[in-house]
């Protein structure tokens, strides 16, 4: 069923009794080309792309809940290519245009809004690191604009220029940022892929996984054993017990990230607005309310919950930078589980299990990376083959030192 | 969260650095293979569940201290200063 | 309207208050919203989504429509429910989410679209063409989006933070709350009670339940008196215990001034922290609506919410009430208006089987069927066993049962239980570590049994705190069954609302079920039911039990319900209260900050500290000036800067040296006593932690100096080093960076200096150390250098630092110098090709800087093996180089490296500059960088662009050493 304005009217006129189930809901079958563990942003655009690009569409995507259920619907929405290291700028690179165009490809409208972007920075060092980043995401062939203080004054009249701790010297604009709907990015892959024959299976979580003689051989799951030659694990929150099943140990800490939205208000945050002196971040949803988010609570846990400290963390980081939002109030919080690696960049890539392939890792900035890494973990099932844009996400690369690690904080998983 | 320590006895999470799972406590030796090290800085269980890791008391008496503790309820089963392995380098 | 002779307002005490700009007169104790119903006011707001007129829904926090903006010099605070907005004198509050007016809405036209305006059609259009989304239609969808409107205003008002601590919050003071808090505090346990309300007493407060054959309210007052009198009791009232923690820790949001007229230095709200070692959930419960067609016109409430307006603020929202309801609580409803004399139109009972025994007409087996009336009701349809009627009535009070409000109890996780007698989820044990349910909240709805419960709650947590519950009697109170049947919505061509904060209906839920978003999280995302201000509190189960209905499941076969923090929202300045401005991280201000500041130095950030950036002479209009004119002045007389924000760290021990020989790559036990030596010390993965120099004191007394940034983390590793993998050695440490202060002295005139300073040549060979005295105050002097140039530092205790500064700056100047600041330090240090931390960012190894040679080949030290990895040499690395532009332009921090030709694109990325300067010594623009295989392309031209700044250079490629690179100044 195509989605259109036209649509939403005529089926409107006769009482919306049209509408068909946006995916099936099949029963499991005995064998499939490919199985994807996780039915989350990343397993459906795996599928997605699996279908689309490669033909592939003899293939299951098993869901333990339901589609969506994981950090895809539990983020603070940023889609950004902002990235400085070679090996993650043309990832994200491609994952952002992949994002651009999201609603032709998914005939969805996942209110993907380039609203732009602002790094703020609060020192000549901050400045020159900046900077650096700025070119990198130029020479990728990305956007990046360098505003000083007045030119962050004329985005952001309403941050606090005189009293804040940290004073602002500029910022680094990106002007291709922004964010989308969350749910409606899974739900887009979903109908896509179900829409080209893929099995979306949910209320089927996996307990183990078959291997013979180093190979692969399918999946146990509270709904039977599925056989398949092929399985991805892309399971980010559960990274660590999945792969224990083939007899895997990540690189791999799981770790709370709170977000918090506020009271729906009428459009007063207009951009995406990072303030990394404070660990903060906010932008303003179509529905009005400010989604923001902030760092770590910092200890391993798979609570999906957090605590006070860095919850008032978070707000007197927007204290002291926008006091003008101190009277929108906080209506929920929660807590996401976040795949930390210790150089903070993702794995995209096979296992030593023949046929097992792995995709996790991706701290917390996997959002953005839906796209790109069901593109790129599509290719690699497909294939067997990693994909140019993905290249140095290598699960080896933390033995062989060839790190990616932008924020240079080294290897403690909650540092990044 | 409150972190029961040895020393000063309850305090508050505030007071604490968190660093990572106990594993970083056996460092491998300076011939070990590069996959000694490779499991010492990187690879974890990461259970979800019961995990023994490493608090740091910074905002007290400076203690480092492994924390056995329930990854998924929060439970805090018993905590214990590194110092008194009493292992030497 | 009022009514004679009841309520707890003080009719005695007029308040005058504005809505919408119109003056209107209430009482002392009124809320914004009854003083509203007092004087006929029936719109208070719109809808979220259809803009839709709305009244006032309930009498409490979970008000979902009528939501106000209250106005104050120039400040609003949106979003307000007029249900808790205690009346004061000048309130001022408008209406939100309409334009031009509240009665006029020009957004009320969604309402007439609403058969396209179905739950999640915005995902399905909107995408043609493409550009449109940005330009046309996101920014209509954003304006017409949202509720109340921010001023855009710094909020400059005062919140407050603060700390309780307790053996038990109870929470919630009602009949369950004041019996546990009585039965508590009597066996002698420190007791905090909070509750939302503004006065104790809960439900007591709103119907007119006998206790001990007295008023409820005489009882309440009682038991208030009782606890006021017990100095282990704090009552906090006005305080909703917002989130339950880890470890029995609570957030609370205390209203302190928000129901007074504005006053200087009074918090609007205090953000508490309560740790508390037991609690006691005694929330009570929340009534729920039913759905039934246009069962959202201003007029129509709960039952209980009308019994509130009437018992309590002596008000009614209607002439003509009618009930409508699945459950006896509308008899007690409808008799108490009855005895106050207003008219119950009927009673509708939807049981087939209730009693008829009223003074009013009553219809079984009863629905409502539709309403009319777009700015208050008029009339309804109904539906009856005996078949059906139009009512003329102004209030249909609706009662569709009560949910235990069991929030807090979901915020670990834990998730409730469905209860099928009472139709209702319930808490499940241990949901929350040490918080019991009680009462209402755990689904005992009669006083009688909340008051049990109330006392055997206490008594079970008293004995966790190993303390006792004395005898106390439980007063005499009804105990009437609580009888139900089960109705959610009634089915109708028209909408039925169940969330009306942000405009849902069955026909949402019904949509998403048959377009496959079956599970109830899938429901809540696809249709946005529960996401509005109200949390769900109104529609959670409704929904959910249109959606079993839907899907032909049971309701817990369905799912369930969970809540997140907060319970109520929280304003985001209470919670960030303090740190407004500075408050946000302290503060550190060296000894010589007032002498700087009175040279008129800017202070710039650097980390927590602050330090002069540079000292400005009369004539310089440009930081450029002064700074070049303090680099030349280092270079050729002498100069004096404060670099106390280094950190130091003491160290003693007889194995000080093998320590320090395992943290640094470099060896430290061969140091003569005297002498100071760079080390670099890495990190256990092989990149670099930190660089600096450390001082032999004496045999077993070390003095390591840190960079500024990293003095924290330093010491946090040696600790960490120590306890864990030499804790059996004979060393201790300790962070003395505050009790120092430290001054470079440098420049070829620095020897002048300290011998006018010491009376003595200072006679210390480069690197080297030795204690000295200054006019009586025992000092230490180190002659090492960040400038190149002869340099010293001199540390005396921090209490004499500022004098010291004086004296220094005095004696410099007469030798021809002065301070410098950190723009020419950084000049100096780079001319030097001196690394800092923008070389050593967290990705550098010794390799990459040029230091492999320091990782001692004949001893282990911390990363030496990881360091070794194939990725972290070699000549696929970026290498420190220096850099200088072939023809005197500007070159910048930042920019990227590329050979000469190629273009300027990723894939050709040779590396990137770090610092950057401009030397007065060498009369051009220094950098330094990272380039890929950079050792061997010395002597290379490289370009280097800067696309942000429009800079496009070709550089020679140097070694990053620019300035003396023999070091005969250093050793002079």
């Amino acid at each position: 069923m195509r989605y259109s304005g036209l649509k939403v009217i005529t089926e409107g006129l006769f009482g919306n009794k049209g509408w068909k189930p946006a995916w099936r809901d099949p029963a499991p079958k005995a064998e499939y080309d490919a199985i994807i563990i996780g039915g989350g942003g990343h397993g459906l655009s795996t599928a997605f792309y699996l279908a689309k690009n490669h033909g592939m569409t003899n293939i299951a995507v098993l869901e333990k809940s339901h589609l969506g259920s994981g950090s895809i619907g539990r983020n603070t929405t940023i889609v950004r290519a902002n990235y400085f290291l070679p090996g993650n700028s043309e990832f994200y690179s491609h994952s952002l245009k992949l994002w651009e165009g999201m609603e032709a490809e998914l005939n969805y409208n996942v209110m993907h809004s380039q609203r732009g972007l602002i790094n703020l920075f609060h020192s000549d060092g901050q400045r020159d690191a900046f900077v650096r980043r700025g070119n990198s995401m130029i020479n990728q062939g990305d956007d990046a604009i360098l505003l000083d203080r007045e030119g962050v004054r004329e985005q952001l009249p309403y941050l606090d220029f005189e009293q804040t701790r940290f004073p602002i010297y500029g910022g680094l604009y990106h002007p291709r940022g922004g964010s989308a709907r969350h749910d409606a990015v899974a739900w887009g892959y979903a109908r896509g892929a179900d829409s080209r024959g893929v099995d979306l299976i949910q209320n089927c979580e996996v307990t183990g996984i078959d291997i013979e003689n180093g190979r692969v051989t399918g999946v146990q799951t509270t709904r039977g054993a599925i056989r398949a030659k092929k399985v991805g694990i892309i399971v980010a929150g559960r990274s660590s017990q999945v792969a224990a099943m083939a007899g895997l140990r990540l690189p791999i800490e799981s770790h709370i990230l709170q977000a918090f939205v506020s009271e729906g208000l009428k459009p007063v945050i207009n951009h995406v607005v990072s303030f990394g002196m404070g660990h903060f971040y906010i932008s303003q949803s179509d529905k009005g309310g400010l989604v923001f988010g902030g760092d770590l609570d910092f200890y391993a846990s798979y609570a999906a919950r957090g605590n006070l400290p860095m919850v008032e963390h978070v707000m007197e980081a927007g204290m002291t930078l926008m006091p003008m939002i101190g009277r929108a109030k906080v209506l929920r919080s929660w807590g996401g589980i976040m795949d930390m690696t210790p150089d903070g960049s993702p794995i995209i890539d096979k296992t030593s299990v023949d046929g097992l392939f792995i995709d996790c890792g991706w701290n917390y900035g996997g959002f953005k990376a839906v796209p790109a890494s069901g593109w790129c973990m599509a290719h690699l099932m497909a294939t067997g083959q990693t994909h140019e844009v993905a290249a140095k996400y290598r699960l080896d690369r933390f033995a062989n030192g060839h790190l990616l690690d932008e924020e240079g904080s080294g290897s403690q998983h909650n540092l990044h | 969260m409150l972190i029961k320590c040895p020393l000063c006895g309850p305090r508050d999470r505030r007071e604490f650095y968190y660093y990572g799972s106990d594993d970083y406590l056996n460092r491998p030796g300076e011939a070990a293979p590069p996959s000694a090290w490779d499991d010492y800085l990187h690879n974890r269980d990461n259970p979800a569940g019961m995990t023994r890791d490493l608090w740091y008391h910074e905002m007290g008496c400076t203690s480092w201290l492994v924390v056995t503790r329930d990854t998924v309820t929060h439970d805090i089963h018993a905590v214990e200063p590194v110092a008194e392995r009493g292992t030497t380098a | 309207m009022r009514i004679d002779g009841k309520g707890l307002i003080d009719r005695t005490r007029p308040i005058s208050f504005r809505f919408d700009g119109k003056s209107l007169m209430g009482c002392a104790g009124d809320t914004l919203a009854s003083a509203l119903m007092a004087n006929g006011v029936k719109v208070v707001g719109r809808s979220f989504k259809y803009h839709r007129p709305r009244g006032i829904l309930t009498a409490g926090s979970e008000e979902p429509n009528a939501m106000v903006e209250i106005l104050e010099d120039g400040q609003q605070t949106p979003n307000t429910r007029a249900t808790m907005q205690e009346l004061f004198e000048g309130l001022s509050a408008q209406s939100q989410n309409r334009w031009p007016s509240l009665r006029w809405d020009l957004l009320s036209i969604n309402d007439y679209a609403a058969p396209f305006l179905s739950a999640g059609f915005y995902y399905k259009t909107f995408m043609w063409p493409r550009a449109f989304w940005e330009r046309v239609y996101e920014p209509m969808i954003r304006r017409a989006a949202g509720l109340g409107s921010l001023s855009g205003r710094h909020d400059e008002a005062d919140y407050e933070k603060a700390y309780a601590f307790c053996d038990l919050l109870v929470i919630g003071a009602g009949p369950t709350g004041l019996m546990a808090a009585l039965t508590a505090a009597r066996a002698g346990a420190d007791v905090i009670l909070a509750t939302e309300d503004s006065r104790l007493g809960g439900r007591l407060l709103s119907d007119e339940t006998q206790i001990d054959n007295g008023a409820g309210i005489d009882w309440v007052e009682q038991v208030e008196a009782e606890l006021r009198s017990l100095p282990n009791v704090r009552i906090m009232s006005r305080t909703t215990v917002t989130g339950a923690y880890d470890h029995g820790s609570f957030g609370a949001l205390e209203r302190v001034g928000l129901h007074v007229p504005h006053r200087p230095h009074l918090p609007r709200e205090c953000f508490w922290r309560i740790r508390a070692a037991q609690a006691i959930l005694a929330t009570g419960a929340l009534e729920r609506p039913i759905a039934f067609p246009n069962n959202d016109r201003p007029g129509i409430m709960l039952a209980g919410a009308v019994q509130t307006y009437l018992n309590r603020y002596g008000t009614v929202p209607g002439q003509r009430v009618t009930l409508f309801a699945n459950n006896d609580n509308a008899r007690h409803v409808a008799r108490q208006l009855m005895a106050a004399g207003v008219t119950v139109a009927a009673i509708l009972d939807s049981r087939p089987d209730a009693s008829v025994l009223e003074d009013c007409p009553v219809y079984l087996g009863a629905t409502v069927t539709g309403t009319e009336g777009r700015h208050g009701l008029t009339s309804i349809e109904v539906a009856h066993a005996g078949g059906t009627l139009t009512l003329q009535t102004d209030c249909l009070a609706v009662s569709g049962g009560w949910n235990p409000t069991l929030h807090l109890t979901c915020h670990m996780n834990g998730r409730p239980t469905w209860r099928e007698d009472i139709a209702a989820f319930v808490p499940t044990p241990g949901s929350v570590p040490n918080l019991t349910p009680a009462g209402a909240a755990n689904g005992d709805f009669s006083t009688w049994a909340c008051l049990i419960a109330g006392r055997d709650a206490a008594a079970r947590v008293l004995g966790n705190l190993g303390k006792t519950a004395d005898d106390t009697a439980l007063p005499q109170a009804e105990d009437a069954p609580y009888r139900l049947t089960q109705l959610w919505a009634v089915d109708g061509k028209a909408r039925a609302w169940l969330d009306f904060a942000n405009d849902v209906t069955t026909k949402d839920v019904r949509l998403s079920a048959q377009e496959g978003f079956r599970s109830v999280e899938h429901m809540k995302r696809y249709t946005t039911q529960g996401m509005a201000p109200d949390q769900g509190k109104n529609s959670n189960i409704g929904a959910l039990a249109v959606l079993a209905d839907a899907t032909g499941r049971a309701i817990p076969e369905t799912g369930t319900t969970i809540y997140r923090p907060p319970y109520s929202p929280v304003s985001i300045a209470s919670m960030g209260a303090g740190a407004r401005g500075k408050g946000f991280a302290p503060q550190r201000f060296l000894t010589s900050h007032k002498a700087s500041v009175d040279r008129n130095a800017p202070m710039i950030e650097a980390g927590m500290w602050y330090r002069p950036s540079y000292f400005p002479k009369p004539g310089e209009t440009s930081w450029q000036q002064s700074c070049t004119r303090e680099v030349n002045m280092v270079r050729s007389t002498v100069g004096v800067a404060d670099v106390s924000t280094l950190g130091k760290i003491d160290l003693q021990g007889k194995d000080a040296a093998r320590f320090l020989d395992f943290v640094y790559t470099n060896t430290f036990s061969t140091l003569p006593v005297g002498r100071v030596r760079y080390g670099l010390m890495l990190r256990e993965d092989g990149h670099v932690l930190d660089d600096g120099t450390t001082a032999r004191l004496a045999e077993h007394h070390f003095l390591m100096t840190t960079t500024t940034a990293a003095a924290g983390l330093v010491m946090r590793h040696l600790e960490f080093v120590h306890q864990a993998f030499c804790a059996t050695w004979d060393v201790r440490f300790i962070s003395v960076t505050e009790s120092w202060a430290q001054f470079a002295v440098a420049g070829p005139k620095s020897r002048a200096l300290l011998t006018s300073l010491l009376d003595h040549d200072p006679a210390l060979p480069f690197m080297g150390m030795a204690p000295v005295t200054v006019q009586g105050v025992q000092s230490r002097l180190f002659r090492i250098s960040f400038s190149g140039e002869e340099g010293y530092e001199i540390a005396v205790p921090t209490a004499y630092g500022e004098a010291l500064f004086r004296d220094l700056v005095a004696r410099a100047e007469t030798l021809g110098g002065g301070p410098y600041g950190m723009e020419a330090l950084n000049v100096l240090r780079i001319e030097k090709g001196f690394i800092t931390h923008a070389e050593i960012h967290g990705r550098t190894t010794a390799f990459d800087i040029g230091m492999e040679k320091m990782v001692s080949a004949k001893k282990d030290c911390i990363g030496k093996a990881a360091a070794t990895r194939p990725g972290m040499i070699g000549p696929d690395r970026q290498q420190l180089v220096g850099l200088k532009p072939l023809t005197d332009t500007q070159i910048t921090a930042g920019a990227h490296l590329f050979a000469p030709s190629a273009k300027a694109v990723r894939v050709n990325d040779l590396g990137y500059v770090t610092s950057v300067c401009h030397s007065p010594t060498l009369n051009s623009y220094l950098g330094l960088g990272f380039l890929h295989n950079g050792r061997a392309r010395i002597g290379e031209q490289v370009r280097l662009v800067d696309h942000l700044r429009k800079i496009d250079v070709l550089c020679e490629v140097r070694d990053p050493v620019f300035f003396d690179k023999t070091g005969e100044k250093l050793r002079a």
